[in-house]
């Protein structure tokens, strides 16, 4: 009885906590600070496993993922993959330690596309079990490191893997099924990454430039992002303001497997459907998180989905130039960014950005801005034409 | 309100057997797992180019796909942005995962093909779907160790149920060390040629015949 007075909150997908690990720190906290100094984690890497030829990438030190990780007290050996998601959720339970992780009623969701990819190369030498190749094998492990009863679900879905992760999430709290759903989604960078990108002449001879006149392809990164969902409003902070999943969508090309749509017509439709979910328009849209990958279609299809769904004048960046792009990962890295920019009423910029360059033009934030956000939208799209778009938004806790 | 969706065609590939709605359509049971993805191919009279550029998980999933849209043409009845691709495997990607990893294997002198690379992502064959036959709505793919009956029909319920999609195809797809098995079927909110509910138990039943 007492709860229920105590709040006048309807059953959402509540944000109770997140986490984002990556070269600009191992916490959400530290990786908007950094951004909102602009600072990158993309840099120039020589003499590294990742490429023949020098490669801008955004790394996480391996010795620091190691002594973080070594903080944990492992009773057991993990791959670097399983030790990032480990940390990342773990950050969470720490965060908010109504959390719990051993419930019946708290899922687990990861997003990547690579996984351990790292355990296909024979010269790396390991006690790790092979199998853990299986993306569903590493879930099973990060799940069991936490004595989480329930079989995790895993998402592969090229470069919108998080964002629908986070959809996933949503939808399934929807149901009722569970009243907690951790979604956390890593990608580590390797040679097989960093090849398959360079023999599509993909990657820039620089630091991205997303959405500019002189980009030329994107940088590559690494690191794991972890939100955490509740409906359950005990989990929630005694903050006035609080952040919810409030709709979110996916749809193909139906074009090229391998190139984005020149028409935008796919990302449009995620867009679309996702504002009408959310019940919300154009006009009340404060933010937008893009794809911003920086290849010259990407960003010019992306300019024309914008614009149509009537989004071209709302401020909006893209974060690969901060983070490289991080595949399984970035939906939910870039989200969490948007999250902190919502309750900070804090813009990012986007890094590196100079002279617009897009199809139509866009409203590209080139210093940091403080205004107020209360409803962020998420974009992504990847290979295999997929798109995806999320809607968060602030509601006021009376 | 209690909602109920049909499974209205169904088609597995599987050990050198195609069965359409519980029925074996043809065998061969003498050739390797990407030999007789081929012949089936060519059994059924399938026309389409694009299908000798595919890896051998998304071959097999768009014989599948062929053979069940065939049999149930739902983008004739259905807007395209409604129609779901909803597929999971235990393998993701990995035969073309260790074909480019061959490619890449000596980090002093490789080359890296494109062509093979855009295949080490599970999706991709989502993508050969939708570009077949104009499907653009909702699209996931799941990893799991094992067919999920339970959490497949259950999410896909909800989506139907939600009025987020009308329609989707959806199932098993996965192909990998010359072992192979596909499991692709329509459900829709109407009864159809089958009209068999739309239930976890149901679909054990179909999966396992």
């Amino acid at each position: 009885m007492e709860k229920e007075e105590s709040s006048n909150l309807k059953p959402e997908a509540y944000i109770v906590a997140d986490n984002i690990i990556s070269p600009l720190g191992f916490s959400s906290f530290e990786n908007f600070e950094q951004l909102k100094k602009k600072q990158s984690g993309v840099r120039k890497h020589t003499n590294s496993d990742l490429s023949l030829e020098p490669v801008f990438a955004s790394i996480i030190d391996t010795q620091q993922i190691n002594s973080e990780f070594e903080k944990l007290e492992p009773q057991e050996e993990f791959t670097r993959f399983e030790k990032m998601v480990i940390l990342s959720i773990s950050d969470c339970l720490k965060q908010n330690q109504k959390i719990d992780i051993q419930s019946k009623k708290t899922l687990l969701i990861i997003s990547t596309t690579k996984g351990n990819i790292d355990l296909l190369e024979t010269s790396v030498a390991t006690q790790i079990d092979k199998k853990r190749i299986y993306l569903w094998e590493t879930a099973k492990v990060i799940a069991r490191y936490f004595n989480n009863p329930n079989q995790t679900i895993v998402i592969s879905n090229a470069c919108i893997s998080g964002v629908l992760a986070i959809i996933l999430g949503k939808r399934l709290l929807d149901e009722n099924r569970y009243d907690t759903i951790i979604v956390s989604g890593g990608d580590m960078l390797t040679h097989f990454v960093v090849s398959g990108f360079q023999s599509f002449k993909a990657i820039s001879n620089n630091i991205a430039k997303p959405y500019d006149a002189k980009r030329d392809g994107i940088s590559l990164g690494e690191g794991c992002g972890t939100i955490v969902l509740s409906n359950n409003i005990q989990l929630l902070s005694t903050n006035k303001e609080q952040l919810i999943v409030k709709g979110g969508a996916s749809s193909n090309d139906a074009n090229h497997i391998s190139g984005p749509s020149r028409s935008g017509e796919g990302l449009f439709l995620a867009i679309s459907k996702t504002l009408s979910e959310s019940k919300i328009l154009p006009s009340e849209v404060d933010y937008i998180s893009g794809h911003g990958t920086a290849t010259r279609y990407n960003d010019d299809m992306e300019s024309l989905a914008i614009s149509d769904a009537q989004l071209a004048t709302v401020p909006m960046n893209s974060l690969k130039s901060y983070f490289g792009h991080t595949l399984g990962a970035a939906g939910i890295i870039e989200s969490i960014i948007g999250l902190h920019s919502m309750r900070e009423n804090t813009l990012i910029a986007t890094f590196n950005h100079s002279e617009l360059g897009v199809t139509i033009p866009l409203n590209i934030i080139k210093d940091t801005l403080h205004v107020q956000v209360n409803n962020c939208l998420k974009t992504a799209a990847g290979f295999g034409g997929c798109n995806a778009a999320v809607f968060f938004q602030k509601v006021q806790n009376n | 309100m209690e909602y109920k969706n049909y499974i209205n065609t169904f088609c597995s590939i599987k050990n050198g057997t195609v069965s359409i709605d519980g029925s074996i359509s043809f065998e061969d049971k003498t050739l390797p797992a990407a030999d007789f993805i081929k012949l089936v191919y060519k059994h059924f009279q399938i026309s389409y180019p694009k299908f000798y550029k595919m890896d051998q998980l998304s071959r097999l999933a768009f014989v599948v796909s062929e053979l069940i849209l065939k049999n149930n043409p739902i983008t004739l009845k259905n807007e395209d942005a409604d129609i779901a691709i909803i597929i999971a495997n235990s393998a993701s990607s990995l035969e073309t995962d260790e074909e480019h990893q061959r490619n890449i294997s000596d980090k002093n002198n490789y080359f890296a093909s494109p062509a093979v690379f855009v295949y080490t992502l599970p999706n991709i064959l989502i993508g050969e779907i939708a570009i077949r036959n104009s499907i653009k709505g909702e699209n996931t793919f799941f990893i799991f160790d094992k067919f999920d009956a339970d959490f497949m029909s259950s999410y896909i319920n909800s989506l139907l149920n939600s009025n987020k999609i009308k329609c989707c195809i959806t199932g098993w797809v996965d192909f990998y060390e010359n072992k192979y098995e596909a499991f692709l079927y329509t459900v829709e909110k109407e009864k159809g040629i089958l009209s068999l509910e739309h239930t976890s138990d149901q679909l054990k039943k179909i999966y396992n015949n």
